[in-house]
């Protein structure tokens, strides 16, 4: 959705000036309704069989990869003849009607702020990108959806907004680039009043750039990669580059505490914000200055970072920037096994080098990578048919069935970036790395963009799965792998899965005293009669494996409600006793009822 | 009240498995050709080669062993250097050093003594089956019983000659100490553990990081006795929970996926060190291991032992079991390298654990005929099995009947199928004619070992020479309490009750349970599926009626009631006879060295008067266990100033307890507190 603002705002300025219902009829052709990003792109599989990306938005757009077929057929024991279309059309008439406020709506009328409630508009607002959420949505499957759609234009209409929801008892839910993962937008069921879906998306603009203080004051609505591309306009950025960043928002980064690939040198979301404005119920919420740091009291901003939408709505947020990095480099290590890349990766945070981002993948990614390597490439240099005669001549030393790979961002000014490279190389040299080139690193980052769109292609073969995070110490980093890849399979198999699932991870960021750990968990559901159960049910142990591994309930996901049954063992009980009693002083009515979080 | 208890609930049954007698291939084979044999096992799939000192020095610099290090030099005084060094040597002292060449050796060895000694060797291969599968898969911990020394080294035999990755062994301190003997067990795989650690804080931080560190990097199967020792008397012994703390904690701290525990029940027709158990349980101590002996124990050899039955259990998963029983997430706010101590509810899963495996160990245990036959030869008098006899047939009859009433209860039994039964009991007795003979169609109680006296014995050595045949022939009945001891507690509450009401009984039950906890292995906190079991069974042998109130003794019920409550009777006595020693004459503070004779004195003259009727009540291992019940019923304190062992002696509580097992006054005013050791 917010990607047509993008558009918008880029390729035709004159297109503002249109009537809304026509911007609508834009966001519909641009984005998916029923699966990741934009409707041009997608895998498919060509007549020969062969996957294909459509579109040219990417660098993997209009390619063929020809090894991504096998990998997927010998993978999941998944089958090109057994398909699992999604519908193709949304069909209106399945959704229910809404259920308005009628003076709500006459109030909002004389305010001039726009809004809907078309069923199109009203269905792409009910969902963020769960497993269970786009499977209903491809069987065209609609639960409670908001009722109606608003978009405010600047914090002022926010502010009138909010006030007329408390005046009328509306339910509000707040909506950024609609790309959560904690199932944060489901409208709860047991909701009664009137759902408003708060879409941020056309508080788009930055108002303000400080070159003195190096800040950027910018609406909360804008999308990630707009603000990084008019940024980079006057020569600066903000180096906060989540994996969701060309449809994810920055208000939706602040209510949920998000964390950017490049957190080494620029930091996550809380260390980025110098300021917040957030409209509640109770009014606004901001401080009075701009001070880098503060003793007074405990931080408000951290009651509203975190806080899922719960207690109001992020209208307005002060950034740090910084200068575009004058030179940025992509490298790769290819270590023996899993156990070596981890005791490099600590090693790099204990001497504290780390580079703009370091990832670790497993070996099934390593292979999964692999499969996912283009015909023709200039740019995908066969990194991998040359890794792959590196180790069987020079390095045969390296199991292919054991080895990981290491891909690392270095930025800054040239020197130093080379002066960098060279310490984190001669530290994985150390534990048997051994660098495996500039492409190969490139391919990593760039292939974390496309990857949301392979489960779209895995879910028209009867494949599904999600990816799930958590930090934990270093000290058990190792453990937390393997254990919660094992349980993940060994669940698969009491729970009737036909096939071994593909129960993968990687370390995404470094930390003093811990990692960040992702993993990636897919399966074959032929022969299920409830796969989307099964899926939760996988998760949910694992989730509880991670939590007995000494794993955190979330690095940067968020609770949403698909967590929060865990949030009183995490935060103990007066801890949720705090942040209720904040929900209950801040938002007495529960008008911000997306029930996320408590 | 319902019975809910089921045949199908018991695990690890023998009965349904094929056993195979694995000597039967080696006897027409060449023994050095078996142990040259190429051996190519399996390992677990997550452990990386790790040679023996890669082990010890993944031990010795453990973030754990240096810590506990610096602590100790802290406390002592002594440098980091000297307590390292110190550790160093502890180390030695343990560790194994399994080299194939010796397990060569052993296996040229034991085939040798292995065929001498038995006529058969029975393994269940499902069982093998099942290990072979389950150590690939997790870390796992072999866990037999212990009855005989041959016990020792068995199951490592075994996996050798099936190509399953042999264990590292736990094995006594005494063992290390024997000449040449010591250094091939430790290169076979022994470690080797002391008995008393205390508070050595060092000796028992090398030892948990030694055994931790094998469970963790999946170096080996990892075998231990959970009884701690050789069972003395053949019955299971409560658990000792030090190594199985151990053994589990790598489960618990997140550091493997999960173990598997194994239980394996070793039994035998008999046991070559008999006589000198019975020996040892009337005060005659034990000889010392070292290699002379075990050489001139080779006279043994000569011996034939019957058959010996070894029944690899199910393998079970501690991540199953452990489910609801522990939080995990306790272990996530402290490193895990740290010592921390265990809390309540780690000790109590722990020692539920150890109880259930050594329940399985006994449901897996096969019973030999001897075994029913001893429930009952106990039965009689002594003088009239020494001076009269039992008619042979009757005997016979009596056995069968018996045979009935076990399988009746669930147990596997050895009983040979080809042969008639009067045969197969015959040639039992033949077995075990150091014990038993038949003359004119008479069994005998073989009384006196050494035939030539030149003095005519004291009524006291006479007493002796009996008591040392009735504790052989009670060892063997212990060897099938577990299947009757259930139904034999409630029919012993229903015999002290005279009560049909359920509740009452219950009491009771739970009463005896206390009362007899190290006397028989019950699961913690179970009382009321034992309870349930004890009725299920009665009702299902016909022996009494259920009802939702009461549990009424039928018409023909008399005949398994009397059985039952006369099985448990040597122990009551005995129990009896202490408590009446405890609570009349001795004196309010005695050490165990004292309590022992006296009591065994106070015993004979019983027995002499004709007032005591069992033997039994000469066994140390019962006087042991009626003061360590009594400690548990706080009737017995310890005092804990004394190093001597010294106890003192509520003689008012103990004097209620023994009324409450004679059934003058019920159970209700006895203060029962939580068991301390949960």
């Amino acid at each position: 959705m917010t990607k047509c603002v993008t558009l918008i705002s880029v390729l035709t300025l004159n297109l503002l000036a249109t009537p809304f219902w026509q911007i609508l009829i834009l966001i519909m052709e641009i984005m998916k309704w029923n699966g990741w990003g934009y409707s041009d792109s997608r895998f498919f599989f060509n007549k020969k069989g062969q996957a294909e990306f459509t579109g040219k938005r990417y660098k993997l757009s209009g390619l063929i990869i020809p090894a991504l077929k096998d990998w997927f057929e010998s993978t999941f024991g998944a089958s090109l003849q057994h398909k699992t279309p999604a519908t193709p059309i949304l069909n209106s008439s399945a959704v229910h009607p809404p259920t308005l406020n009628e003076t709500f709506v006459e109030e909002l009328k004389s305010t001039g702020i726009p809004f809907s409630h078309d069923a199109e508009d009203r269905v792409f607002r009910a969902h963020g990108h769960c497993l269970h959420e786009i499977f209903a949505l491809r069987e065209g499957k609609f639960g409670r959806v908001p009722d109606m759609v608003i978009w405010p234009n600047c914090h002022n209409d926010v502010v009138k907004v909010v006030e007329l929801a408390s005046k009328h008892n509306v339910c509000l839910i707040p909506y950024g680039g609609g790309t959560s993962v904690s199932s944060a937008l489901e409208c709860p069921p047991e909701e009664t009043r009137s759902i408003v879906s708060l879409d941020t998306s056309q508080m788009n603009h930055i108002l303000w750039i400080d070159e003195k203080n190096l800040t950027a004051h910018v609406e909360a609505g804008i999308v990630g990669q707009d603000l990084e591309r008019l940024l980079n306009e006057s020569g600066y950025c903000t180096g906060h580059e989540p994996d969701s960043m060309e449809f994810s928002s920055l208000g939706g980064w602040v209510a949920t505490r998000a964390s950017g690939m490049k957190k080494n040198i620029y930091g996550n979301i809380e260390d980025l914000v110098v300021h917040i404005k957030m409209v509640t119920p109770r009014g606004v919420i901001e401080k009075s200055c701009q001070g880098p740091r503060m003793s007074t009291g405990p931080d408000i901003h951290h009651f509203i970072m975190g806080s899922e939408g719960t207690l109001g709505v992020v209208t307005e947020v002060t950034m740090k920037i910084r200068p575009m990095p004058e030179y940025q480099k992509y490298g790769s290590v290819v270590f023996p096994n899993f156990e070596q890349g981890v005791a490099c990766l600590r090693e790099v945070a204990r001497q504290r080098c780390a580079p703009a981002s370091i990832r670790l993948m497993d070996n099934e990614q390593f292979k999964f990578g692999h499969a996912l390597k283009p015909q023709v490439s200039s740019i995908f240099t066969s990194f991998l048919d040359g890794l792959k005669k590196f180790y069987i001549t020079k390095f045969k030393g390296f199991d292919p069935n054991r080895l990981c790979v290491a891909t690392l961002l270095f930025e800054g000014d040239r020197e130093r970036v080379l002066q960098h490279e060279k310490q984190v190389y001669d530290i994985a040299a150390k534990f048997g790395g051994l660098a495996a080139g500039e492409d190969n690193g490139q391919r990593g980052y760039m292939l974390t963009f496309v990857i949301a769109y392979l489960r779209d292609l895995g879910m028209d073969y009867y494949v599904i799965g999600e990816s799930f995070e958590t930090s934990v110490p270093w000290d058990r980093v190792l453990d937390i792998c393997q254990n919660v890849k094992e349980r993940i399979v060994r669940e698969c198999k009491d729970k009737g899965v036909q096939f071994p699932p593909l129960s993968t991870c990687r370390v995404t960021q470094t930390y003093d005293a811990g990692a960040c750990v992702y993993f990636y968990f897919a399966f074959n559901y032929r022969g299920l009669s409830d796969p989307v159960h099964v899926y939760e049910q996988v998760e949910h142990a694992a989730r509880e494996e991670i939590l007995a591994n000494g794993g955190s309930l979330s690095h940067h996901h968020g609770v949403g409600k698909l967590r929060k049954e865990w949030m009183r063992e995490t935060v103990s009980s007066v801890g949720l006793g705090m942040l209720k009693s904040v929900k209950d002083f801040v938002d007495p009515n529960n008008i911000f009822g997306n029930r996320n979080l408590l | 009240m319902a019975s809910t208890y089921r045949d199908s609930d018991r695990t690890g049954r023998a009965s349904e498995e094929e056993f195979v007698d694995i000597l039967e291939e080696r006897r027409c084979s060449s023994d050095l050709g078996f142990a040259l044999r190429t051996f190519n096992p399996q390992p677990y799939q997550r452990a990386s080669p790790f040679s023996t000192a890669d082990l010890n020095k993944a031990v010795l610099e453990s973030q754990y062993l240096r810590y506990v290090a610096k602590e100790i030099a802290m406390e002592t005084g002594s440098s980091l250097e000297e307590v390292r060094e110190e550790a160093y040597g502890i180390l030695d002292e343990i560790s194994q050093n399994m080299q194939l060449g010796f397990i060569r050796l052993l296996g040229y060895t034991l085939t040798k003594v292995f065929k001498r000694l038995f006529t058969c060797i029975y393994v269940n291969m499902e069982g093998l089956n099942r290990l072979q599968q389950a150590i690939q898969e997790t870390p796992v911990i072999l866990m037999p019983n212990h009855r005989s020394y041959v016990d020792f080294l068995i199951i490592s035999y075994i996996l050798f000659t099936y190509d399953i990755p042999l264990p590292v062994v736990a094995a006594g301190i005494p063992l290390a100490g024997m000449k040449m003997v010591g250094e091939i067990l430790r290169r076979s795989g022994a470690f080797f553990v002391r008995r008393a650690i205390g508070s050595d804080k060092l000796y028992w931080a090398v030892l948990s990081e030694y055994v931790k560190t094998i469970v963790r990097k999946g170096y080996a199967p990892l075998e231990f006795y959970v009884e701690g020792l050789r069972s003395r008397t053949l019955k299971s012994l409560t658990p000792k929970l030090g190594m199985m703390q151990m053994v589990l904690e790598p489960y618990f701290k997140g550091e493997v996926f999960d173990i598997t525990l194994v239980p394996i029940s070793i039994s035998y027709d008999q046991v070559v060190e008999e006589s000198l158990l019975a020996h040892e349980l009337l005060g005659v101590p034990k000889p010392k291991e070292s290699t002379m002996g075990l050489l001139k124990a080779s006279k043994v050899l000569q011996k034939n032992c019957g058959t010996m039955h070894v029944n690899f259990g199910h393998p079970l998963s501690v991540r199953q079991l452990c489910q609801d029983k522990i939080n995990r997430c306790q272990y996530n706010l402290a490193p895990r390298d740290l010592p921390q101590t265990p809390n309540a509810e780690v000790k109590a899963c722990v020692s539920w654990l150890a109880h259930l495996m050594v329940r399985l160990q006994e449901q897996g245990s096969v019973v030999s005929p001897w075994s029913l036959m001893a429930c009952l030869l106990l039965q009689a008098p002594v003088a009239v099995l020494t001076e009269e006899g039992l008619p042979w047939q009757q005997f016979i009859e009596k056995t069968l009947w018996l045979r009935k009433l076990a399988l009746d209860f669930g147990a596997s039994l050895n009983w040979p199928g080809k042969a008639s039964d009067s045969d197969v009991m015959s040639s039992t007795v033949a077995l075990h004619c150091s014990v038993v003979h038949l003359k004119a169609g008479r069994v005998y109680l073989v009384q006196d070992e050494e035939p030539q006296r030149k003095h005519p014995i004291s009524p006291e050595q006479g007493v002796m020479s009996a008591a040392v045949a009735v504790l052989m022939l009670a060892s063997y009945r212990n060897q099938a309490l577990h299947i009757f001891v259930r139904p034999a507690l409630l029919a012993t509450a229903m015999h002290i009750t005279k009560s049909t009401q359920r509740d009452e009984l219950f009491t009771v039950f739970g009463f005896l349970q206390e009362l007899f906890s190290y006397e028989f292995i019950f699961i913690p906190d179970n009382m009321s599926q034992d309870f349930e079991e004890a009725c299920f069974l009665l009702k299902k042998c016909g022996a009494v009626h259920i009802t939702q109130n009461e549990v009424i003794p039928s018409d023909t019920g008399l005949e398994v009631l009397s059985f039952l409550q006369a099985l448990l009777q040597p122990f009551t006595d005995s129990y009896q006879v202490a408590f009446r020693y405890l609570s009349e004459d001795a004196v309010p503070v005695f050490t165990e060295k004292q309590f022992l004779p006296d009591l065994r004195d106070q015993a004979t003259k019983l027995i002499l008067s004709g007032e005591l009727h069992t033997h039994e009540a000469l066994s140390s291992d019962t006087q042991k266990n009626v003061l360590s019940a009594l400690q548990r019923l706080e009737a017995v304190t310890k005092l804990r100033a004394s190093n001597q062992n010294e106890y003192k002696v509520n003689k008012a509580a103990v004097r209620r307890i023994g009324d409450i097992l004679s059934g003058k006054i019920p159970p209700q005013n006895l203060q029962t507190t939580p068991d301390a050791r949960l």
